[in-house]
C-alpha cells in the first residue's frame, strides 16, 4: 500500500513535480496547513508580498519574463478577493498562473462562515477554469490538471480553491498523467493546404504588412526566431502590437513600430493601406483596430492564432490559421525555402514602391517631440534611460498611462520576454510587483520598472517586498503629478476639465525611498539626468527614481476615438503646421 | 456623425440577429451549467430558454439545451467561447429554421372552472398531445408538447377559459432520421 499524505503535503508534491521553484503568496488562516508544510520543501521558495494582489502581479511578471507558470498561494476571503485583478489582468493578457487559494472548512461552506467568500464563483469569469476540492483523493489530478490547463494552448490564469479540513485530511499520491487530453481541446489545427493559401496571397502581394502580438512571446523564444526568419527571408514590413514589442528587434530597418491608438505614423498608414495583412498572435484589439468599419479596408486578412475563438470575433478575415505560432511559422518558412527558392529576390522588387512610400511616412519621424532644457521631457527621459541601458539584458516593467506609452515607443526590445505590461485590462499598479517576480526569475539581471507616479502608488507596499529579498529593482517613476492619460483625454474631449485627475499631496519620494530602506534619486534638470540615470544604474539595492516631468506633456502620436488609422493626430510641430493651414483640431 | 466621448469608439451598423440552438455536451459537475450561463450573460449574449439534465449517468454527461439570437458573428463566438470551456465536450448549433430537427417545449397548464370550459380547454389543446395530469371537478392539469409559439397563443387562448397557471420548460431537440449531431 502506498503512503498517505495530507492535502498540504500533496499541494507541495505537486508544486515540486512541476517544477515549481517559487511561490508568491501571503498567508491567513484558511491557508495555514499548506503554510506549515512549507518548511520541508526546500527546493520551493516562498515570496511573501504586502498584499495578495502584489502576489498575483509578481507571478505575472514572473511568467512572462521566463515564460514558466507563475504561481500564487493565497488565503480564503479577503485573500482570494484581493486576486481577483492580478487573475483578470492574466486572463485578458493570457499569462499562465495557477492561485491556490484556502477555503473555510467544507461544513462550513455557504454559512457566511469568517473569512469565506464564493471564490470560484467570483473567479470563474476572469480564470481559464477554477476548481473547488471537496474530496482530498482528487487532489492531485486537480493540481496536475490545473498546470496542464494554465500553460497549454492560449495560457491563462487557473485557481484551486482548496478548504482548510481538505488540506488536513489524507490521500494518495498520483504523480502528473501524461498527455492528458482535456476534452480533445488541441492545439494546432489546420493543414497544409492553408499554408499554401498564405504563401500564395503573398506571393501575389504589392503592399504587404505583419501584424505580431503576444502570441508570439507566448509561444516561446522559438516563435521570435521563427518570426525573424520569417520576416528576413519575405522582406514585408512588420509592426507590433503592445505585448508584441522584443518579439522581432525593434531598432531592425523592417520594423515599423508599434501599432495603434499610439503606435506610429508609418505603422498605422501601412496597416490601412496594405493590400495584405498577417496577423500573428494578436487579437485585433479595439485599441489597434481604431474604428472597425474603415479598418485596413482593402486588404486580404489573415489571422495565425492559437485559440480558434480570436478568429472572426473583432475583424472578418480571409484566411484563418488556427495553431501554435512557432509550429506554424516554421511550417511556412520550410514550405517557402523549399519550394520558392526565388521568393525573397522576385518579392523585393514587388513591394519595392511599398516600401517607398513607408519610407515617406517615416519621414513624418512621428514620435518626434519638443525637447527642452528647461525642464526634463517625459520621452526624452525614456529614451536616455534607454540609450544607457541598452548594452545590457535588460527587463522592462510598466504601469499603466501615459510613461507605459512613452516606454513602449521610445525603448527598444531586442529579445522577446523582456517587456512586461498590463494591456488588456490596464491595470494601474502592475509594474512595480512584476518587476518583483522578473526579479525573482532572472536575479542577476537589470529590471526596471518605468512607472507614474499615480500608478506606483497603488501598490507602493511591494517595495517592503523587494527590500526583504534584496531585489533590486529600479523603480523609474515619470512624475508629471497628473494622472496623465486622464488629463489627455480630458485636454482632447471634454474642454480641459481636469476633473479630479491632479494628484495633490504626492508623498515625498526621496523620504519614502529611505522610509523602505532603498536609495532614493531625485531628478529635476535636464543636464542632470544621465547622470542620476547612471548612478541608479551603479547602485547595487533597490531605486527608486523620481524623475519630475513636464507635468503637460501629452502623448503622441494618437488616434481619436472613433477614427480610421489614417486619420491620426502627429505631435506638437505637426500641429503648429496645421494650425497654418487652418486644420488645427478638426481631428480631434 | 456623433463625437464620441470616451475612449471607446461608437457603436456602427447593426446586423440582422437569427434564432439559434444551441447543444452543449459537458461533464455533470459543480458548477458546470453556472460556466455555460456565466459565459451568455458576461459577453452580452441572450438566452431565450434552457433546459439541462443528465443523459448519461456511466459518463457522467449532461445535455444543456440553449436558444439565444445574435448575429451570424455572435453566434460563431457564441460556439467557439463554449467549445473552450474545459468541462464542455461537445457543442451543436442549427438554426430554427432548420427542417432536419425536431424541437420541442413542453408546458403544464391549470385550469379552473366549470365542467364546460375545462373540455373546452382540453379541446383547444388536442392539437399538442394533450395528457389529463390531474382532474378535480373544479380543476384540471394538462400537459402538452408543441413549439413555442404554440404554447404562447395556447397561453393566451386559455386564460379567458379559466387558466390560473403556466409552468414550461425550455426547448430540447432532436435530429429527424439516422444521424446524430456532430461537431
Amino acid at each position: 500500500m502506498s503512503k498517505l499524505y495530507s492535502g498540504a503535503e500533496i499541494v507541495f508534491k505537486c508544486l515540486e513535480d512541476q517544477k515549481v521553484k517559487h511561490i508568491f503568496g501571503y498567508p491567513g488562516g484558511a491557508v495555514l496547513p499548506i503554510y506549515d508544510e512549507l518548511k520541508n520543501h526546500s527546493s520551493i521558495k516562498h515570496i511573501l508580498v504586502r498584499h495578495e494582489q502584489g502576489a498575483g502581479h509578481a507571478a505575472e511578471g514572473y511568467a512572462r519574463s521566463s515564460g514558466k507558470p507563475g504561481v500564487v498561494l493565497v488565503t480564503s476571503g479577503p485573500g482570494a478577493t484581493n486576486v481577483v485583478t492580478a487573475l483578470t489582468d492574466a486572463y485578458m493578457d493570457s499569462v499562465p498562473l495557477v492561485c491556490i487559494s484556502g477555503q473555510v472548512p467544507t461544513h462550513l461552506i455557504g454559512t457566511d462562515a469568517f473569512q469565506e467568500c464564493d471564490t470560484t464563483g467570483i473567479t470563474r469569469p476572469c480564470t481559464k477554469h477554477n476548481w473547488l476540492v471537496k474530496d482530498v483523493n482528487d487532489l492531485p489530478r486537480i493540481i496536475h490538471e490545473a498546470f496542464e490547463v494554465a500553460t497549454t494552448g492560449r495560457p491563462g490564469p487557473v485557481l484551486v480553491d482548496i478548504p482548510k479540513d481538505i488540506q488536513f485530511a489524507k490521500a494518495k499520491y498520483k504523480k502528473p498523467k501524461k498527455e492528458k487530453k482535456l476534452n480533445g481541446k488541441s492545439q494546432n489545427n489546420y493543414n497544409q493546404n492553408q499554408i499554401d493559401q498564405l504563401i500564395e496571397l503573398m506571393s501575389k502581394s504589392k503592399r504587404p504588412i505583419i501584424y505580431s502580438g503576444g502570441g508570439v512571446i507566448n509561444s516561446g523564444p522559438k516563435a521570435s526566431d521563427a518570426l525573424r526568419e520569417f520576416v528576413q527571408i519575405t522582406s514585408f514590413p512588420i509592426t507590433s502590437t503592445l505585448q508584441g514589442l522584443g518579439a522581432y528587434p525593434g531598432d531592425d530597418n523592417q520594423f515599423l513600430g508599434m501599432l495603434g491608438m499610439h503606435g506610429t505614423y508609418e505603422a498605422n498608414n501601412a496597416m490601412h493601406d496594405c493590400d495584405l495583412l498577417i496577423n500573428i498572435g494578436a487579437r485585433f484589439d479595439d485599441r489597434i483596430t481604431g474604428k472597425i468599419d474603415e479598418f485596413s479596408p482593402n486588404s486580404k486578412k489573415v489571422h495565425i492564432d492559437i485559440d480558434p475563438s480570436s478568429i472572426n470575433k473583432i475583424i472578418k478575415v480571409d484566411l484563418a490559421i488556427v495553431g501554435d505560432v512557432t509550429n506554424v511559422i516554421s511550417k511556412i518558412n520550410k514550405r517557402i525555402n523549399k519550394k520558392n527558392n526565388g521568393f525573397t529576390k522576385s518579392n523585393k522588387q514587388k513591394i519595392a514602391n511599398w516600401w517607398e512610400q513607408i519610407q515617406k511616412w517615416r519621414g513624418k519621424n512621428s514620435l518626434n517631440f519638443i525637447n527642452s532644457d528647461q525642464n526634463i521631457k517625459p520621452q526624452h527621459a525614456v529614451q536616455r534611460l534607454y540609450e544607457l541601458t541598452k548594452k545590457k539584458d535588460t527587463f522592462i516593467t510598466t504601469e499603466v498611462g501615459q510613461h507605459q506609452m512613452w516606454a513602449a515607443q521610445h525603448y527598444k526590445f531586442n529579445k522577446p520576454n523582456r517587456w512586461m505590461t498590463s494591456g488588456g485590462l490596464g491595470t494601474m499598479g502592475y509594474g512595480l510587483p512584476a518587476a518583483v517576480g522578473v526579479q525573482i526569475a532572472h536575479p542577476e539581471k537589470l529590471v526596471i520598472d518605468i512607472a507614474g507616479e499615480a500608478s506606483v502608488l497603488m501598490t507602493m507596499q511591494e517595495m517592503s517586498t523587494a527590500i526583504q529579498y534584496n531585489l533590486p529593482i529600479k523603480i523609474f517613476i515619470l512624475n508629471n503629478q497628473y494622472m496623465g492619460m486622464v488629463r489627455q483625454w480630458q485636454e482632447l474631449l471634454h474642454e480641459k476639465n481636469y476633473s479630479e485627475s491632479y494628484s495633490e499631496a504626492l508623498p515625498d519620494f526621496m523620504k519614502m525611498a529611505e522610509a523602505y530602506g532603498c536609495k532614493g534619486i531625485k531628478a529635476t534638470d535636464p543636464s542632470d539626468l544621465d547622470d542620476k540615470i547612471q548612478e541608479m544604474l551603479d547602485y547595487e539595492g533597490p531605486v527608486i527614481f523620481d524623475c519630475q516631468v513636464d507635468p503637460n506633456e501629452n502623448c503622441f502620436p494618437m488616434i481619436p476615438s472613433g477614427k480610421p488609422h489614417n486619420q491620426m493626430i502627429l505631435g506638437p510641430k505637426d500641429q503648429e503646421e496645421n494650425k497654418i493651414k487652418g486644420k488645427g483640431k478638426a481631428l480631434v | 456623425m456623433p463625437k464620441s466621448k470616451s475612449a471607446y469608439s461608437i457603436p456602427t451598423k447593426k446586423q440582422k440577429s437569427d434564432t439559434h440552438i444551441f447543444v452543449i455536451w459537458v461533464d455533470n459537475e459543480a458548477g458546470v451549467l453556472a460556466r455555460v450561463v456565466g459565459l451568455f450573460s458576461g459577453r452580452g449574449y441572450n438566452i431565450e430558454s434552457l433546459a439541462v439534465a443528465e443523459v448519461d449517468a456511466i459518463k457522467n454527461i449532461s445535455r444543456i439545451t440553449i436558444v439565444t439570437t445574435g448575429t451570424p458573428q455572435v453566434i460563431d463566438q457564441i460556439k467557439l467561447q463554449l467549445k473552450k470551456l474545459v468541462p464542455v465536450h461537445k457543442v451543436a448549433d442549427f438554426k430554427r429554421e432548420d427542417k432536419d430537427v425536431i424541437f420541442k417545449e413542453m408546458a403544464l397548464f391549470k385550469i379552473v372552472g366549470n365542467q364546460r370550459k375545462m373540455d373546452k380547454c382540453i379541446n383547444a389543446c388536442k392539437k399538442f398531445n394533450p395528457v389529463i395530469l390531474d382532474q378535480t371537478k373544479k380543476s384540471t392539469v394538462i400537459q402538452v408538447t408543441a413549439l413555442r409559439r404554440e404554447i404562447d397563443k395556447m397561453n393566451i387562448k386559455l386564460k379567458p377559459l379559466g387558466l390560473i397557471s403556466t409552468s414550461r420548460t425550455g426547448a430540447v431537440a432532436m435530429t429527424r432520421g439516422a444521424k446524430i449531431f456532430n461537431l
